[in-house]
Protein backbone atom coordinates (compact mmCIF):
# COMPACT_ATOMS: atom_id res chain seq x y z
CA UNK A 1 0.00 0.00 0.00
CA UNK A 2 1.32 3.73 -0.62
CA UNK A 3 1.24 5.57 2.27
CA UNK A 4 -2.13 7.02 2.65
CA UNK A 5 -2.12 10.65 2.38
CA UNK A 6 -3.76 11.69 5.85
CA UNK A 7 0.10 10.14 7.38
CA UNK A 8 1.39 13.72 6.28
CA UNK A 9 -1.11 15.32 9.34
CA UNK A 10 -0.87 15.15 13.20
CA UNK A 11 -3.06 16.49 15.89
CA UNK A 12 -0.49 18.62 17.49
CA UNK A 13 -2.97 20.82 19.95
CA UNK A 14 -6.10 19.93 21.69
CA UNK A 15 -8.56 21.70 24.54
CA UNK A 16 -11.55 22.42 25.45
CA UNK A 17 -13.73 25.52 26.64
CA UNK A 18 -15.89 25.50 30.09
CA UNK A 19 -18.20 22.44 29.57
CA UNK A 20 -21.96 22.64 31.50
CA UNK A 21 -25.27 22.33 30.84
CA UNK A 22 -26.31 26.67 31.23
CA UNK A 23 -23.83 28.79 30.70
CA UNK A 24 -25.03 31.23 29.23
CA UNK A 25 -21.83 32.63 27.35
CA UNK A 26 -22.24 32.70 23.93
CA UNK A 27 -21.08 30.02 21.04
CA UNK A 28 -17.91 32.65 19.62
CA UNK A 29 -16.79 33.01 23.49
CA UNK A 30 -16.53 29.44 24.20
CA UNK A 31 -15.19 29.17 21.15
CA UNK A 32 -12.33 31.64 21.24
CA UNK A 33 -11.59 29.75 24.95
CA UNK A 34 -11.04 26.30 23.56
CA UNK A 35 -8.71 27.96 20.66
CA UNK A 36 -6.65 30.09 22.67
CA UNK A 37 -5.81 26.97 24.84
CA UNK A 38 -5.43 24.89 21.80
CA UNK A 39 -2.83 27.20 19.82
CA UNK A 40 -0.63 27.64 23.14
CA UNK A 41 -1.04 23.50 23.82
CA UNK A 42 -0.01 23.11 20.02
CA UNK A 43 3.07 25.59 20.33
CA UNK A 44 1.64 28.04 18.40
CA UNK A 45 0.69 31.44 18.52
CA UNK A 46 -2.97 33.12 16.27
CA UNK A 47 -0.34 34.40 13.82
CA UNK A 48 0.99 30.86 13.10
CA UNK A 49 -2.57 29.61 12.09
CA UNK A 50 -3.36 29.50 8.46
CA UNK A 51 -6.50 27.34 8.34
CA UNK A 52 -9.65 26.99 10.10
CA UNK A 53 -12.09 23.88 9.24
CA UNK A 54 -15.43 23.58 11.13
CA UNK A 55 -18.59 22.03 11.50
CA UNK A 56 -21.13 22.09 10.53
CA UNK A 57 -20.76 26.39 9.99
CA UNK A 58 -23.43 28.49 10.57
CA UNK A 59 -26.83 27.44 9.98
CA UNK A 60 -28.76 24.89 9.41
CA UNK A 61 -30.44 22.43 11.66
CA UNK A 62 -27.61 21.76 13.84
CA UNK A 63 -26.60 25.23 14.98
CA UNK A 64 -22.77 26.19 15.07
CA UNK A 65 -20.73 29.31 14.88
CA UNK A 66 -19.19 29.99 12.06
CA UNK A 67 -15.52 29.61 11.08
CA UNK A 68 -16.11 33.42 9.49
CA UNK A 69 -17.07 34.56 13.46
CA UNK A 70 -14.25 33.25 14.74
CA UNK A 71 -11.68 34.36 12.20
CA UNK A 72 -12.46 37.81 12.73
CA UNK A 73 -12.57 37.75 16.12
CA UNK A 74 -8.89 36.52 16.67
CA UNK A 75 -7.70 38.12 13.00
CA UNK A 76 -6.74 34.81 11.51
CA UNK A 77 -4.50 35.45 8.22
CA UNK A 78 -6.59 32.25 6.32
CA UNK A 79 -4.92 30.41 3.37
CA UNK A 80 -7.93 27.74 3.55
CA UNK A 81 -11.32 27.76 5.41
CA UNK A 82 -14.09 25.21 5.11
CA UNK A 83 -17.28 24.56 6.45
CA UNK A 84 -20.02 22.69 6.07
CA UNK A 85 -22.96 20.19 6.87
CA UNK A 86 -22.43 17.30 3.77
CA UNK A 87 -19.20 15.99 4.75
CA UNK A 88 -18.17 12.74 6.48
CA UNK A 89 -20.19 13.50 9.88
CA UNK A 90 -18.91 15.71 12.22
CA UNK A 91 -15.59 14.77 12.10
CA UNK A 92 -15.50 15.75 8.36
CA UNK A 93 -14.23 18.89 9.74
CA UNK A 94 -11.02 16.99 11.06
CA UNK A 95 -11.20 15.00 7.50
CA UNK A 96 -10.98 18.30 5.42
CA UNK A 97 -8.33 19.73 7.28
CA UNK A 98 -6.15 16.85 6.94
CA UNK A 99 -6.70 16.93 3.42
CA UNK A 100 -5.69 20.50 3.23
CA UNK A 101 -2.85 20.18 5.30
CA UNK A 102 -1.50 17.25 3.19
CA UNK A 103 -2.32 19.11 0.02
CA UNK A 104 0.24 22.39 1.42
CA UNK A 105 -3.10 24.39 1.29
CA UNK A 106 -2.51 24.93 5.19
CA UNK A 107 0.26 24.30 7.83
CA UNK A 108 -1.97 25.04 11.01
CA UNK A 109 -5.69 24.25 10.95
CA UNK A 110 -7.79 25.38 13.76
CA UNK A 111 -10.79 22.57 14.09
CA UNK A 112 -13.46 23.31 15.82
CA UNK A 113 -17.15 22.13 16.74
CA UNK A 114 -19.40 24.10 19.82
CA UNK A 115 -22.58 23.57 20.64
CA UNK A 116 -24.82 25.87 23.08
CA UNK A 117 -27.31 23.22 23.39
CA UNK A 118 -27.81 23.40 27.40
CA UNK A 119 -28.77 27.22 27.03
CA UNK A 120 -31.08 26.56 24.72
CA UNK A 121 -30.41 25.69 21.27
CA UNK A 122 -32.01 25.80 18.28
CA UNK A 123 -35.47 24.80 17.94
CA UNK A 124 -35.96 21.29 16.79
CA UNK A 125 -39.85 21.04 16.46
CA UNK A 126 -43.62 22.83 17.00
CA UNK A 127 -42.04 25.69 15.85
CA UNK A 128 -44.50 26.43 12.98
CA UNK A 129 -45.54 25.74 9.43
CA UNK A 130 -42.06 25.79 8.22
CA UNK A 131 -40.56 22.51 9.03
CA UNK A 132 -39.25 20.34 6.49
CA UNK A 133 -39.37 23.53 4.21
CA UNK A 134 -35.44 23.36 3.93
CA UNK A 135 -35.14 19.95 4.66
CA UNK A 136 -34.08 16.78 2.33
CA UNK A 137 -36.70 15.10 0.59
CA UNK A 138 -36.21 12.38 3.11
CA UNK A 139 -37.28 14.13 6.13
CA UNK A 140 -40.72 15.29 4.68
CA UNK A 141 -41.54 11.73 4.86
CA UNK A 142 -40.86 11.62 8.20
CA UNK A 143 -41.79 14.77 10.16
CA UNK A 144 -45.33 14.78 9.16
CA UNK A 145 -45.53 11.68 11.50
CA UNK A 146 -44.41 13.68 14.17
CA UNK A 147 -40.82 12.31 14.37
CA UNK A 148 -38.48 15.37 14.63
CA UNK A 149 -35.70 13.73 16.45
CA UNK A 150 -33.00 11.80 16.05
CA UNK A 151 -34.13 9.70 18.99
CA UNK A 152 -36.95 8.61 16.87
CA UNK A 153 -35.59 7.83 13.99
CA UNK A 154 -32.11 5.92 15.72
CA UNK A 155 -34.62 4.32 17.40
CA UNK A 156 -36.41 2.34 15.00
CA UNK A 157 -32.99 1.07 13.67
CA UNK A 158 -32.08 -0.01 17.95
CA UNK A 159 -35.29 -1.87 17.64
CA UNK A 160 -35.10 -3.86 14.75
CA UNK A 161 -31.33 -4.64 15.63
CA UNK A 162 -33.17 -6.24 19.23
CA UNK A 163 -35.63 -8.14 16.98
CA UNK A 164 -32.61 -9.60 14.67
CA UNK A 165 -29.97 -10.36 16.94
CA UNK A 166 -31.81 -10.61 20.29
CA UNK A 167 -29.99 -7.43 21.44
CA UNK A 168 -31.56 -6.06 25.01
CA UNK A 169 -32.16 -3.11 26.76
CA UNK A 170 -29.89 -4.39 29.44
CA UNK A 171 -27.11 -4.64 27.01
CA UNK A 172 -27.61 -0.82 26.39
CA UNK A 173 -27.60 -0.01 29.50
CA UNK A 174 -24.44 -1.45 29.78
CA UNK A 175 -22.99 1.13 27.53
CA UNK A 176 -24.85 4.10 29.34
CA UNK A 177 -23.72 2.47 32.80
CA UNK A 178 -19.74 2.56 31.95
CA UNK A 179 -19.92 6.10 30.10
CA UNK A 180 -21.39 7.60 33.85
CA UNK A 181 -19.10 5.45 35.42
CA UNK A 182 -15.97 7.05 33.59
CA UNK A 183 -17.38 10.81 34.10
CA UNK A 184 -16.91 10.50 37.44
CA UNK A 185 -13.38 10.89 37.05
CA UNK A 186 -14.10 13.98 34.39
CA UNK A 187 -14.12 17.44 36.00
CA UNK A 188 -15.87 18.66 32.75
CA UNK A 189 -18.80 16.07 32.94
CA UNK A 190 -22.09 16.79 33.24
CA UNK A 191 -23.60 13.37 35.20
CA UNK A 192 -21.38 12.16 37.39
CA UNK A 193 -23.50 10.41 39.88
CA UNK A 194 -23.71 6.67 40.18
CA UNK A 195 -25.64 4.98 37.96
CA UNK A 196 -27.23 1.06 38.49
CA UNK A 197 -29.14 -0.84 36.16
CA UNK A 198 -32.21 -0.30 38.12
CA UNK A 199 -31.79 3.61 37.75
CA UNK A 200 -31.61 2.95 33.70
CA UNK A 201 -34.37 0.79 33.48
CA UNK A 202 -36.71 2.62 35.16
CA UNK A 203 -36.08 6.02 34.41
CA UNK A 204 -38.90 7.49 31.60
CA UNK A 205 -39.22 6.53 28.16
CA UNK A 206 -38.46 8.54 25.62
CA UNK A 207 -38.64 7.05 22.29
CA UNK A 208 -38.63 3.08 22.67
CA UNK A 209 -36.35 0.97 23.55
CA UNK A 210 -34.69 4.28 24.26
CA UNK A 211 -35.28 5.78 27.74
CA UNK A 212 -33.80 8.94 29.01
CA UNK A 213 -30.15 7.47 29.49
CA UNK A 214 -30.11 6.36 26.67
CA UNK A 215 -30.30 9.77 25.16
CA UNK A 216 -27.20 12.08 25.40
CA UNK A 217 -27.34 15.15 27.74
CA UNK A 218 -27.58 18.70 25.84
CA UNK A 219 -24.70 20.69 26.83
CA UNK A 220 -22.29 24.11 26.21
CA UNK A 221 -18.59 23.71 24.97
CA UNK A 222 -16.69 23.81 22.58
CA UNK A 223 -13.84 21.74 21.08
CA UNK A 224 -10.60 22.51 18.99
CA UNK A 225 -7.84 20.48 17.69
CA UNK A 226 -4.96 21.54 15.53
CA UNK A 227 -3.59 19.55 12.37
CA UNK A 228 -0.48 20.28 11.75
CA UNK A 229 1.51 19.00 8.63
CA UNK A 230 3.90 16.18 9.99
CA UNK A 231 6.88 17.50 9.70
CA UNK A 232 5.79 20.22 12.95
CA UNK A 233 5.85 16.90 14.86
CA UNK A 234 9.35 17.41 16.86
CA UNK A 235 8.32 20.60 17.82
CA UNK A 236 4.71 20.11 19.25
CA UNK A 237 5.71 20.55 23.04
CA UNK A 238 2.94 18.31 23.96
CA UNK A 239 3.12 15.90 21.99
CA UNK A 240 1.92 14.68 18.34
CA UNK A 241 -0.73 12.31 17.75
CA UNK A 242 -0.73 10.99 14.53
CA UNK A 243 -3.48 10.73 11.61
CA UNK A 244 -3.12 6.83 10.53
CA UNK A 245 -6.57 6.46 8.38
CA UNK A 246 -9.46 8.08 7.71
CA UNK A 247 -12.76 6.59 7.06
CA UNK A 248 -15.26 8.87 4.77
CA UNK A 249 -17.47 6.37 3.03
CA UNK A 250 -20.81 6.54 2.57
CA UNK A 251 -21.56 3.86 -0.04
CA UNK A 252 -25.63 3.19 1.11
CA UNK A 253 -28.39 5.48 0.82
CA UNK A 254 -27.93 9.41 2.33
CA UNK A 255 -31.15 8.60 3.99
CA UNK A 256 -32.12 8.15 7.79
CA UNK A 257 -35.28 5.87 6.47
CA UNK A 258 -34.29 3.97 3.17
CA UNK A 259 -30.62 3.21 4.21
CA UNK A 260 -30.18 -1.15 3.16
CA UNK A 261 -30.05 -2.29 6.56
CA UNK A 262 -32.21 -1.32 9.41
CA UNK A 263 -29.37 -2.77 12.00
CA UNK A 264 -26.54 -1.04 11.08
CA UNK A 265 -25.74 2.85 9.50
CA UNK A 266 -23.72 5.21 7.85
CA UNK A 267 -20.75 3.81 10.29
CA UNK A 268 -21.23 0.06 8.15
CA UNK A 269 -18.85 2.26 5.26
CA UNK A 270 -16.79 4.77 6.92
CA UNK A 271 -15.52 1.46 8.93
CA UNK A 272 -14.68 -0.02 6.09
CA UNK A 273 -13.13 2.35 4.28
CA UNK A 274 -10.66 3.36 6.97
CA UNK A 275 -9.55 -0.06 7.41
CA UNK A 276 -9.04 -0.39 3.63
CA UNK A 277 -6.42 2.28 4.23
CA UNK A 278 -4.49 0.48 6.97
CA UNK A 279 -2.39 -2.13 7.98
CA UNK A 280 -3.71 -2.07 11.64
CA UNK A 281 -6.53 -3.95 12.36
CA UNK A 282 -9.23 -4.08 14.87
CA UNK A 283 -6.85 -5.99 17.37
CA UNK A 284 -4.28 -3.45 16.95
CA UNK A 285 -6.49 -0.53 18.71
CA UNK A 286 -6.17 -0.09 22.61
CA UNK A 287 -9.28 2.51 22.94
CA UNK A 288 -12.08 3.41 21.27
CA UNK A 289 -13.79 6.65 21.65
CA UNK A 290 -17.34 5.83 19.76
CA UNK A 291 -20.39 8.39 19.32
CA UNK A 292 -23.19 7.69 21.66
CA UNK A 293 -25.50 10.25 20.77
CA UNK A 294 -27.47 7.30 21.62
CA UNK A 295 -26.42 4.33 23.88
CA UNK A 296 -27.31 1.81 20.85
CA UNK A 297 -25.01 4.19 18.32
CA UNK A 298 -22.14 2.96 20.45
CA UNK A 299 -22.75 -0.90 20.16
CA UNK A 300 -23.05 0.00 16.38
CA UNK A 301 -19.34 1.22 16.11
CA UNK A 302 -18.21 -1.53 17.98
CA UNK A 303 -19.59 -3.84 14.90
CA UNK A 304 -19.20 -1.62 12.60
CA UNK A 305 -15.03 -1.53 13.46
CA UNK A 306 -14.70 -5.12 13.66
CA UNK A 307 -14.87 -5.19 17.58
CA UNK A 308 -16.79 -8.04 17.41
CA UNK A 309 -19.11 -9.20 14.72
CA UNK A 310 -22.24 -8.34 12.93
CA UNK A 311 -25.10 -8.82 15.94
CA UNK A 312 -23.00 -9.44 18.15
CA UNK A 313 -22.40 -6.45 20.04
CA UNK A 314 -24.83 -6.64 22.78
CA UNK A 315 -23.52 -9.85 24.16
CA UNK A 316 -19.49 -7.93 23.57
CA UNK A 317 -20.89 -4.63 25.96
CA UNK A 318 -22.93 -7.49 28.10
CA UNK A 319 -22.32 -6.53 32.08
CA UNK A 320 -19.71 -3.80 31.02
CA UNK A 321 -16.20 -5.83 31.92
CA UNK A 322 -14.68 -5.64 28.29
CA UNK A 323 -15.86 -2.07 27.28
CA UNK A 324 -14.33 -0.68 31.10
CA UNK A 325 -11.12 1.09 31.43
CA UNK A 326 -9.36 -2.26 32.52
CA UNK A 327 -11.31 -4.41 29.62
CA UNK A 328 -9.93 -5.41 25.89
CA UNK A 329 -12.13 -2.27 24.29
CA UNK A 330 -12.05 0.63 26.86
CA UNK A 331 -14.92 2.56 25.66
CA UNK A 332 -15.88 6.69 25.94
CA UNK A 333 -13.71 7.02 28.75
CA UNK A 334 -14.17 10.63 29.11
CA UNK A 335 -18.37 9.76 29.98
CA UNK A 336 -19.04 10.02 26.32
CA UNK A 337 -21.75 12.29 25.07
CA UNK A 338 -24.26 10.23 27.71
CA UNK A 339 -22.85 11.54 30.22
CA UNK A 340 -19.93 13.97 29.34
CA UNK A 341 -22.00 15.94 27.38
CA UNK A 342 -23.22 16.46 23.85
CA UNK A 343 -19.91 18.26 22.23
CA UNK A 344 -21.21 16.72 19.18
CA UNK A 345 -18.80 14.01 18.30
CA UNK A 346 -15.68 15.87 18.91
CA UNK A 347 -15.31 14.87 22.90
CA UNK A 348 -13.94 11.28 21.55
CA UNK A 349 -11.77 13.08 19.38
CA UNK A 350 -10.31 15.27 22.09
CA UNK A 351 -10.21 12.05 24.57
CA UNK A 352 -8.27 9.82 21.34
CA UNK A 353 -5.95 12.48 21.70
CA UNK A 354 -5.58 12.93 25.49
CA UNK A 355 -5.06 8.95 26.11
CA UNK A 356 -2.50 8.86 23.13
CA UNK A 357 -0.33 11.70 24.94
CA UNK A 358 -0.78 9.68 28.07
CA UNK A 359 -2.73 12.53 29.76
CA UNK A 360 -6.61 11.36 30.01
CA UNK A 361 -8.59 11.85 33.14
CA UNK A 362 -8.77 7.83 33.27
CA UNK A 363 -5.91 6.78 31.31
CA UNK A 364 -5.61 3.35 29.66
CA UNK A 365 -1.91 2.15 30.04
CA UNK A 366 0.39 1.53 27.41
CA UNK A 367 -2.16 3.69 24.99
CA UNK A 368 -0.88 3.65 20.98
CA UNK A 369 -3.90 3.31 18.99
CA UNK A 370 -7.11 4.90 19.36
CA UNK A 371 -9.79 4.62 17.12
CA UNK A 372 -12.46 7.50 17.00
CA UNK A 373 -15.99 7.26 15.40
CA UNK A 374 -18.65 9.65 14.91
CA UNK A 375 -22.08 10.38 14.03
CA UNK A 376 -24.81 8.33 13.14
CA UNK A 377 -27.71 7.61 10.25
CA UNK A 378 -25.98 8.75 7.01
CA UNK A 379 -24.21 11.31 9.08
CA UNK A 380 -20.50 9.20 9.26
CA UNK A 381 -16.96 9.83 9.56
CA UNK A 382 -13.69 8.01 11.76
CA UNK A 383 -10.38 8.23 12.58
CA UNK A 384 -7.69 6.00 13.49
CA UNK A 385 -5.01 7.88 15.69
CA UNK A 386 -1.90 6.66 16.76
CA UNK A 387 1.09 7.56 19.34
CA UNK A 388 3.71 6.80 17.14
CA UNK A 389 3.93 6.74 12.82
CA UNK A 390 2.32 3.53 12.11
CA UNK B 1 -56.49 13.87 19.86
CA UNK B 2 -59.81 15.35 20.25
CA UNK B 3 -59.16 18.49 18.46
CA UNK B 4 -58.64 16.79 14.86
CA UNK B 5 -56.14 15.99 13.49
CA UNK B 6 -52.22 16.71 14.47
CA UNK B 7 -50.20 19.39 12.51
CA UNK B 8 -48.24 17.41 10.01
CA UNK B 9 -46.53 19.89 8.87
CA UNK B 10 -46.20 18.72 4.85
CA UNK B 11 -44.05 20.88 2.99
CA UNK B 12 -43.60 18.06 0.15
CA UNK B 13 -41.17 19.20 -2.58
CA UNK B 14 -41.94 19.51 -6.51
CA UNK B 15 -42.06 15.83 -7.56
CA UNK B 16 -43.80 14.76 -4.08
CA UNK B 17 -46.54 16.59 -4.30
CA UNK B 18 -49.09 13.78 -5.48
CA UNK B 19 -47.60 11.35 -2.39
CA UNK B 20 -49.91 13.59 0.24
CA UNK B 21 -53.03 14.25 -2.50
CA UNK B 22 -53.20 11.11 -4.32
CA UNK B 23 -55.14 9.06 -1.84
CA UNK B 24 -58.29 11.14 -1.92
CA UNK B 25 -59.66 7.92 -3.53
CA UNK B 26 -58.77 6.31 -0.74
CA UNK B 27 -55.29 4.83 -2.91
CA UNK B 28 -51.52 4.74 -1.73
CA UNK B 29 -49.88 6.06 -4.77
CA UNK B 30 -45.89 5.43 -5.10
CA UNK B 31 -43.74 6.70 -7.99
CA UNK B 32 -42.56 4.47 -10.95
CA UNK B 33 -39.81 4.25 -13.37
CA UNK B 34 -42.40 4.00 -16.69
CA UNK B 35 -38.94 2.29 -18.32
CA UNK B 36 -37.51 -0.01 -16.26
CA UNK B 37 -40.43 -0.35 -13.81
CA UNK B 38 -38.78 -0.07 -10.92
CA UNK B 39 -40.52 1.60 -7.99
CA UNK B 40 -38.69 4.93 -6.34
CA UNK B 41 -39.26 6.62 -2.75
CA UNK B 42 -39.16 9.65 -1.77
CA UNK B 43 -39.60 10.61 -5.05
CA UNK B 44 -37.73 12.55 -7.41
CA UNK B 45 -36.93 13.94 -11.09
CA UNK B 46 -35.40 11.01 -12.31
CA UNK B 47 -34.94 7.34 -12.09
CA UNK B 48 -32.26 6.52 -9.93
CA UNK B 49 -31.96 3.22 -11.49
CA UNK B 50 -31.83 3.86 -15.48
CA UNK B 51 -32.66 8.02 -15.52
CA UNK B 52 -35.18 7.61 -17.49
CA UNK B 53 -37.20 10.61 -16.53
CA UNK B 54 -40.52 8.27 -17.42
CA UNK B 55 -42.01 8.50 -14.04
CA UNK B 56 -45.73 8.84 -12.72
CA UNK B 57 -47.50 7.72 -9.72
CA UNK B 58 -49.02 4.40 -9.76
CA UNK B 59 -51.58 2.80 -7.23
CA UNK B 60 -50.13 0.27 -5.10
CA UNK B 61 -51.96 -1.93 -2.99
CA UNK B 62 -51.25 -0.38 -0.18
CA UNK B 63 -50.28 -3.36 1.77
CA UNK B 64 -47.11 -3.91 3.91
CA UNK B 65 -45.06 -5.03 6.66
CA UNK B 66 -43.32 -3.10 9.61
CA UNK B 67 -39.70 -3.40 8.99
CA UNK B 68 -39.47 -1.72 11.99
CA UNK B 69 -40.67 1.02 14.78
CA UNK B 70 -40.72 3.01 17.84
CA UNK B 71 -43.34 3.99 20.36
CA UNK B 72 -42.71 7.87 20.89
CA UNK B 73 -43.68 9.05 24.51
CA UNK B 74 -42.11 12.57 24.58
CA UNK B 75 -44.09 16.05 23.11
CA UNK B 76 -42.42 16.65 20.74
CA UNK B 77 -44.75 18.46 18.34
CA UNK B 78 -47.38 20.40 20.43
CA UNK B 79 -51.26 18.62 19.12
CA UNK B 80 -48.87 15.17 18.31
CA UNK B 81 -50.27 13.35 22.34
CA UNK B 82 -48.14 10.08 23.34
CA UNK B 83 -47.74 7.77 23.45
CA UNK B 84 -47.34 7.24 19.63
CA UNK B 85 -46.46 4.68 17.25
CA UNK B 86 -44.34 5.55 14.21
CA UNK B 87 -43.62 2.65 11.92
CA UNK B 88 -41.22 2.08 8.41
CA UNK B 89 -43.42 0.20 6.55
CA UNK B 90 -42.04 -2.31 3.73
CA UNK B 91 -44.54 -2.40 0.61
CA UNK B 92 -45.74 -5.79 -0.79
CA UNK B 93 -44.76 -4.15 -3.96
CA UNK B 94 -41.52 -3.88 -3.18
CA UNK B 95 -39.59 -4.53 0.25
CA UNK B 96 -36.57 -1.64 -0.76
CA UNK B 97 -39.76 0.84 -1.03
CA UNK B 98 -40.10 1.78 3.33
CA UNK B 99 -43.23 4.02 4.09
CA UNK B 100 -42.69 5.87 7.03
CA UNK B 101 -45.77 6.08 8.98
CA UNK B 102 -48.23 6.41 11.89
CA UNK B 103 -50.12 2.99 13.37
CA UNK B 104 -53.11 3.49 14.06
CA UNK B 105 -56.26 1.38 15.14
CA UNK B 106 -54.38 -0.64 17.78
CA UNK B 107 -52.71 -0.15 20.96
CA UNK B 108 -49.11 1.11 21.11
CA UNK B 109 -47.88 -1.82 22.71
CA UNK B 110 -49.98 -4.51 20.12
CA UNK B 111 -47.34 -2.87 17.02
CA UNK B 112 -44.81 -5.56 16.66
CA UNK B 113 -42.42 -5.87 13.60
CA UNK B 114 -43.77 -7.96 11.27
CA UNK B 115 -46.89 -7.24 12.00
CA UNK B 116 -48.96 -7.01 8.51
CA UNK B 117 -50.66 -3.65 7.90
CA UNK B 118 -52.40 -1.92 5.36
CA UNK B 119 -53.16 1.95 4.44
CA UNK B 120 -55.82 4.57 5.33
CA UNK B 121 -56.00 8.28 5.07
CA UNK B 122 -56.14 10.81 7.18
CA UNK B 123 -57.87 13.92 6.11
CA UNK B 124 -55.74 16.70 7.38
CA UNK B 125 -56.69 20.20 5.09
CA UNK B 126 -55.49 19.72 1.80
CA UNK B 127 -54.38 16.44 2.51
CA UNK B 128 -54.51 12.90 2.51
CA UNK B 129 -52.22 11.47 4.58
CA UNK B 130 -51.02 7.84 4.62
CA UNK B 131 -50.86 5.81 7.97
CA UNK B 132 -51.62 2.08 8.60
CA UNK B 133 -53.70 -0.52 10.48
CA UNK B 134 -52.96 -3.50 11.19
CA UNK B 135 -54.82 -5.96 8.61
CA UNK B 136 -56.84 -8.46 10.64
CA UNK B 137 -55.94 -11.39 11.17
CA UNK B 138 -57.56 -14.77 10.07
Amino acid sequence: MNEPIERQAIISGAAQSQIGRRLYRSGLDLTIEASLRAIEDAGLTVDDIDGISTYPGSGGPFGGISGAELHDALRFSLNWRDGALETSGQLGAVHKAVLAVAAGLARHVLVFRTVVEGSGGPVRAGGGGGMGGGMPPTFQYLIPYGVTSAANWIACYAQRHMHEYGTTREQLGAIAINARTNAASNPQAIYTDPMTMDDYLGIRMISEPFGLYDCDVPCDGSTVVIVSHRDYAPDAPNGAVHVNAMGTALRGRPSWDQFDDLTTMAMRDSAASMWERTELKAADVDTAQLYDGFSWLAMAWIEALGFCGKGEGGPFVEGGARIAPDGELPLNTWGGQLSGGRLHGFGFLHEGVMQLRGTANVQIADCEVAAVGAGGGPESGCLLLTKEIR
Amino acid sequence: MSDGPPPRFISSHAEGEFYWTAGADGRLRIQRCGDCRRWIHPPGPVCPYCHSRELAPEAVAGTGTIATFTINHKEWIPGFEPPYAFALVELDEDPTIRIGTNIVGCAVDAVRIGMRVEVEFEENGEFFVPLFHPIESG
